[in-house]
């Protein structure tokens, strides 16, 4: 294991993790006693196949692991492997067919046994067997076949040149199960196995003691952990549940808890609670934007089921002096400011993150109320009827504006409201509780998908570091519809020719740079021709006890990835 | 029994005086006059206020955001306030104050609405079903089944139903108003039933019942001259109870996105929106809370007073 | 009597089977579903398929009919063969949750400790303070004692949960630091301090639930109380000489006892529907927060498993109460 001497430091928040460098920390396995993280959002099982929430892929890091992971800076990290497969080194073979892992001699599952490729080919077929409803299944796109020439070997086969191999057994959603303690649970038997699903046999640092589903999980040191005097501590709780105020309450203010996940809070509530003084935020960034996406069809009410936010154009939103007006009246420092603070940054592209894909285009940091104004009336939607509100073509600009429910998003809605009404621009809010929002009931017509409003805003993100399937999202045949039973990721119903083109030749190239370079292609034109207003590039935030070692907060992968290099630092304060 | 003999005569002659010795006996409880004053000082704050107090409650001022309020300046110098938002403005630049004003309208009508249809579809059942036996084991059981439902998927699909019909036929906020107004109403008026019941059930079977119907009394006399009457503490005891579920519980829908839009204010969602900024500006809590607290409060001193005022035997005494 | 109550539990069965067939169609018809929880980056055919494996694809009818078989059938079976260690459940399908791919029971037995230990114990420390209080209260009416109780207890229950808890975590927790602010729910009381350790993590919760139940029954009890109060009987009864704790506490209590079993017996079964927003604030995680993450995850069988088990109670303790009126008052007869 080479990789963990240049992680330290990374993140410029930690103030101890120079000084507490080195021997410090060193010592025998078990010797730091308990550690306690904090979810406010409680995992439900342990077996990231059947469920793909955050908050189960992430405890079940703890436990198992993925023959690679990406690090903090978004690089791919050999983890159950002697080093990442690559076509220079001939891990992948020339036609970019095949990918070759080889597996590092001697790990053990903490039962014991020793890994081997078989467990390997096992977990594939078993996310890939029809009946399960496996929740990982992309990560096995495109996958013919799995073979083990011998037992630390594992050849995954592709069905058509894959540029990007890295997507079976590489990051937290997709861990290595042991075959022995699956083997009667394939198929549709997958849910059945109570007992395996909440305490699965793993690799990693931790052995699961105790599984209360939706409530905490009590985990203790894994004996057969492949590194001598780790993990430091000997138990962990890992409670679920409550709200966000409170996770970070209880690492910060009360000091109860060692490490708060996620804290989506106002900036100044983040702020007064790092005021008590036991606890530290730290923020990461991945590729995750609020957006508002821009309804491409006619969401009117008048219009059938059948036509609703189907047909196009939109009534005014298509043109593009409406669009790129909407977007310079917002004034994202200030959105950042309110509802993100270190967590946020201003940003005016889809995919703002790794660095490589990040356009340059465009510039919105400043915010231009008179110049909207302008480029309105220079384009001829003027208030004709003198009600305060712009007609295009003797439709009034009135939109509805829905989002789900959520304090920031109802402050982001607010404000953004009023900066809409002084460019003319009358904006009704609706928000909605985001289990419907975000449930895909084709039968309500609440879904983001359905689309039933003029804009709405979400975030969304994409795993890893490849945005290939993520900029499929723009693609025409991606668009929901009734035809579609409202599926698809298409939100806004984008659609442009030269978009889907340019994306076919994405699937096609190999070179990383020439990628880079369509992707960031693709992310303009989306912006440029009224795809979405991108807001904000949001961080993770989460907060520790200053007295937790070793933390190196991971966007790319499951934020507990290093728990096994954390330790207690003996400094309370 | 007493009720009966005493209070027939006077209905019968003199229904003016009667309604006058009512309100001299409410007016000599303490406790039910501040409540009345503070009732009637809460609501022309609040549908009034606006009028004198002329910002707008969404207006958003960010470059005046996190005001305290003008008192704060009395013990703390440095504190940032400002005579234009007494009461502070919010995270956001909002004035606390016209949010106040703007939020009660919402929370008092709310409130008002939920409680008195709750109040009438809770008694009504409640005395047919403890005065009709044949109606008593349907009723209850509808009740049992109400009872059951879960609150949350009921909301979602009346929100479902009837949001978008009730939208294009009132307007956006009548339209809400209707469905949260309906949907808290329909919800909470089982307690008031039962309890209705059970003592209905107590009264019918006393003697001043029995010879009410010896005389050949009609149904529907007996229950609004005999029945209810004697119902009324629990009743009333349910309604202000009930008031102050129903203003709490909006705020509980707005936060699960079923509620009003979220520019609008309402007395809950200020007090919700702002428990994580509880200890560093502290009227932000505090005045909305207060602002539900006392109108519960005095709505209940109104409820002893009024309790004592039509018992005639207390009246008088 | 004992036909009332043999007939009506006999009627409570259609009753329960058409509560379960509304509350399912309820469900249903909601809006949501079970992948509303999943991240954006699963594409919709995975999303599909998951609802697929979860059964979803199938008509509601056959759901519905599994879901009656499995909660009549199979699981007695399987707690049959718990106890008796026979095989009549073998090879048969549980009630499996949507979200955790377990049997709905297992989750919910091992929600129920902590359920009772918080919600029961509130509620219990809500009656016993609120009975004295509301007869007091009647008996002295608009004393000193009467006012500050009047004030007290509408003041704690016009005011939110969500307020109270999180002030009082500020106080006690972080101020004061004399409380936890996180529910242990694997602590196992085994002698004094672990006793003690589990007394000081369920005062705040406790605090903020007796405060809403003592406010309710006192109000109900006071009202009820002074309603009897002025009543002949109770000057007949003084007038023959009787003593004053008799007369109020024999009298006029049990007299005055009918609105007070009703609300009490209607609080009873939401001791086991738990407290939503306390059990999330202190993160107790008992039944309340069961319910309301599946609710929000679309959970259908533990949601339907719960809220049926719920009418269940609902509907026993109404009939309790219904028995308790005529303990009460022997002229209520139902027969």
């Amino acid at each position: 294991m080479k990789l963990r001497t240049v992680l330290m430091g990374a993140i410029a928040s930690l103030p101890f993790a120079q000084m507490a460098m080195a021997d410090a920390h060193e010592g025998e396995r078990g010797r730091d006693g308990e550690v306690k993280i904090i979810y406010w959002q409680a995992p439900s099982i342990l077996n990231p196949f059947l469920s793909g929430g955050t908050k189960d892929v992430e405890s079940a890091s703890l436990i198992v692991e993925p023959l690679a992971r990406y690090n903090p800076q978004g690089e791919l990290t050999p983890w159950l492997v002697e080093e990442i497969p690559t076509v220079s080194n001939g891990g992948v073979s020339e036609d970019l067919m095949s990918i070759t892992w080889k597996i590092t001699p001697g790990i053990m599952w903490s039962d014991g046994t020793p890994f081997t490729s078989a467990d390997v080919k096992f977990t594939a077929d078993y996310c890939m067997n029809e009946e399960m409803g496996c929740a990982q299944l992309t990560k096995f796109a495109g996958v013919t076949s799995v073979e083990t020439p011998d037992e630390m070997t594992v050849v995954v086969t592709f069905a058509e040149p894959t540029p990007f191999p890295y997507g079976p057994f590489v990051g937290g959603e997709s861990p290595i199960l042991q075959a022995a303690q699956f083997a009667d649970c394939t198929g549709a038997r997958a849910p059945e196995c109570t007992d395996q699903n909440f305490g699965p046999i793993g690799t990693g640092p931790f052995v699961v003691t105790e599984f209360r589903t939706n409530d905490v999980i009590t985990l203790v040191a894994n004996e057969n952990y492949r590194e001598a005097g780790k993990p430091a501590f000997a138990s962990m709780t890992f409670k679920g549940g409550g709200d966000a105020t409170a996770a970070g309450r209880s690492v910060m203010e009360t000091g109860e808890f060692d490490y708060a996940w996620n804290l989506q809070l106002a900036p100044d509530v983040i702020a007064q609670m790092e005021e008590a003084g036991l606890g530290t935020p730290v923020a990461g960034f991945g590729p995750l934007v609020e957006r508002i996406m821009l309804n491409n069809t006619n969401p009117d009410p008048a219009l059938g089921p059948d036509e609703r936010s189907v047909i196009r154009p939109h009534p005014f939103l298509g043109e593009p002096a409406v669009y790129k007006a909407m977007s310079m009246a917002i004034d994202r420092p200030l959105l950042v400011e309110v509802g993100y603070g270190q967590a946020g940054k201003v940003t005016c592209n889809w995919v703002p993150a790794p660095a490589a894909v990040n356009s340059t285009t465009f510039d919105c940091s400043t915010q231009d109320i008179a110049g909207a104004n302008a480029m309105l009336d220079e384009a001829g939607f003027v208030d004709t009827d003198g009600d305060g509100v712009r007609e295009v073509n003797g439709v009034p600009m009135k939109i509805l504006y829905q989002t789900s429910t959520n304090a920031v998003r109802q402050d982001f809605q607010a404000l953004i409201k009023q900066w809409w009404s002084e460019i003319g621009i009358e904006a009704e809010l609706r928000n909605l509780d985001a289990s419907v929002f975000f449930g895909g009931d084709p039968g309500s017509p609440d879904t983001f998908q359905k689309f039933y409003a003029d804009v709405e805003m979400y975030a969304n993100t994409f795993n890893g570091t490849d945005p290939q399937s993520y900029l499929g999202n723009g693609l025409c045949d991606k668009a929901p519809s009734p035809a579609t039973q409202w599926q698809g990721e298409n939100i806004s119903r984008f659609c442009m020719p030269e978009f889907d083109a340019l994306h076919a030749q994405l699937t096609t190239t190999a070179d990383a740079g020439e990628r880079a370079a369509i992707a960031i292609q693709l992310n303009d034109m989306m912006v440029e021709n009224g795809g979405m207003i991108p807001l904000v590039h949001r961080g993770r935030l989460s907060a520790h006890a200053n007295s937790l070692g070793g933390i190196d907060l991971n966007v790319w992968d499951s934020e507990l990835w290093n728990a096994a290099d954390w330790y207690r630092t003996g400094d309370n304060r | 029994m007493t009720d009966s003999t005493i209070a027939q005569p006077q209905a019968d002659d003199k229904a003016r005086n009667q309604w006058w010795d009512v309100w001299d006996q409410f007016k000599s409880h303490k406790g039910a006059m501040a409540g009345l004053i503070f009732l009637i000082f809460i609501t022309l704050f609040c549908l009034l206020g606006p009028l004198l107090w002329s910002l707008d409650p969404g207006k958003l001022d960010i470059r005046n955001k996190d005001l305290r309020p003008v008192y704060v300046a009395l013990w703390d110098g440095s504190a940032k306030t400002s005579w234009a938002n007494p009461m502070g403005t919010d995270n956001l630049g909002r004035d606390i104050m016209a949010n106040i004003m703007q939020g009660g309208r919402i929370s008092l009508a709310v409130g008002w609405t939920a409680m008195v249809l709750a109040i009438l579809i809770g008694t009504t059942i409640g005395v047919i079903a403890g005065y009709f036996r044949r109606l008593d084991g349907l009723l209850m059981r509808f009740t049992d089944l109400v009872l059951a439902l879960p609150l949350l998927p009921l909301l979602l699909v009346m929100m479902l139903l009837f949001r978008d019909p009730l939208r294009a036929a009132f307007g956006p906020e009548n339209g809400i108003f209707i469905l949260i107004v309906a949907g808290i109403g329909i919800t909470s008026w089982m307690q008031t039933a039962r309890i209705v019941r059970g003592d209905v059930m107590a009264l019918k079977e006393r003697e001043f019942v029995l010879a009410a119907r010896s005389i050949g009394t009609p149904s529907r006399r007996m229950i609004t001259r005999h029945l209810l009457p004697n119902v009324l503490s629990p009743i009333m005891v349910s309604a202000t109870l009930g008031l102050a579920t129903a203003i709490i519980t909006e705020s509980a829908l707005s936060f699960l996105g079923l509620g009003f839009p979220s520019d609008f204010p309402t007395w809950g969602k200020i007090l919700f929106d702002n428990v994580d900024r509880m200890t560093r500006f502290p009227e932000r809590v505090l005045f909305p809370g207060l602002a539900i607290s006392l109108t519960v409060l005095s709505v209940n001193y109104i409820g002893d007073g009024l309790r004592d005022a039509l018992d005639p035997r207390i009246r008088g005494q | 009597m004992l036909t009332y109550t043999i007939r009506r539990l006999l009627l409570s069965i259609p009753t329960l089977l058409f509560i379960a067939l509304v509350i399912f169609l309820l469900l249903e018809l909601a809006p949501g579903d079970p992948m509303g929880q999943m991240p954006l980056t699963i594409p919709d055919d995975v999303k599909q398929r998951m609802r697929e494996a979860l059964g979803l694809g199938e008509p509601w009818y056959t759901r519905f009919g599994l879901w009656l078989y499995q909660f009549f059938v199979v699981e007695p079976q399987y707690w049959i063969d718990g106890a008796f260690g026979t095989n009549f459940a073998e090879g048969k399908q549980r009630i499996i949750s949507f979200q955790s791919r377990s049997p709905v029971f297992d989750t919910i037995s091992e929600r129920i400790p902590q359920t009772l230990w918080v919600v029961g114990m509130s509620y219990i420390v809500g009656i016993l303070i609120a009975l004295p209080i509301g007869i007091y209260s009647a008996y002295r009416q608009y004393s000193v004692f009467d006012q500050a109780g009047t004030f007290i207890t509408m003041i704690g229950f016009s005011i939110p949960p969500f307020f109270t808890g999180p002030l009082l975590i500020v106080i006690f927790a972080v101020q004061l630091g004399w409380l936890p602010s996180v529910y242990d729910t694997t602590h196992v009381v085994r002698d004094w301090d672990t006793f003690v350790t589990q007394f000081k993590q369920m005062i705040l919760p406790v605090m903020v639930l007796a405060l809403q139940t003592t406010a309710q029954i006192a109000r109900y009890m006071r009202a009820s109380m002074l309603d009897n109060l002025g009543q002949d009987y109770v000057r007949t009864a003084r007038a023959k000489g009787l003593g004053e704790s008799i007369v109020v506490m024999k009298h006029v209590l049990r007299n005055s006892m009918i609105p007070v079993v009703t609300v009490i017996a209607l609080g009873i079964p939401s001791i086991f529907g738990g407290a939503i927003i306390t059990e999330q604030v202190f993160k107790v995680n008992g039944i309340g927060q069961l319910l309301i993450i599946a609710i929000q995850g679309n959970d259908i069988p533990m949601v339907m498993t719960l809220t049926f088990l719920f009418a269940v109670l609902i509907v026993m303790f109404n009939i309790i109460a219904d028995v308790l009126y005529g303990v009460l008052d022997p002229r209520i007869r139902y027969d």
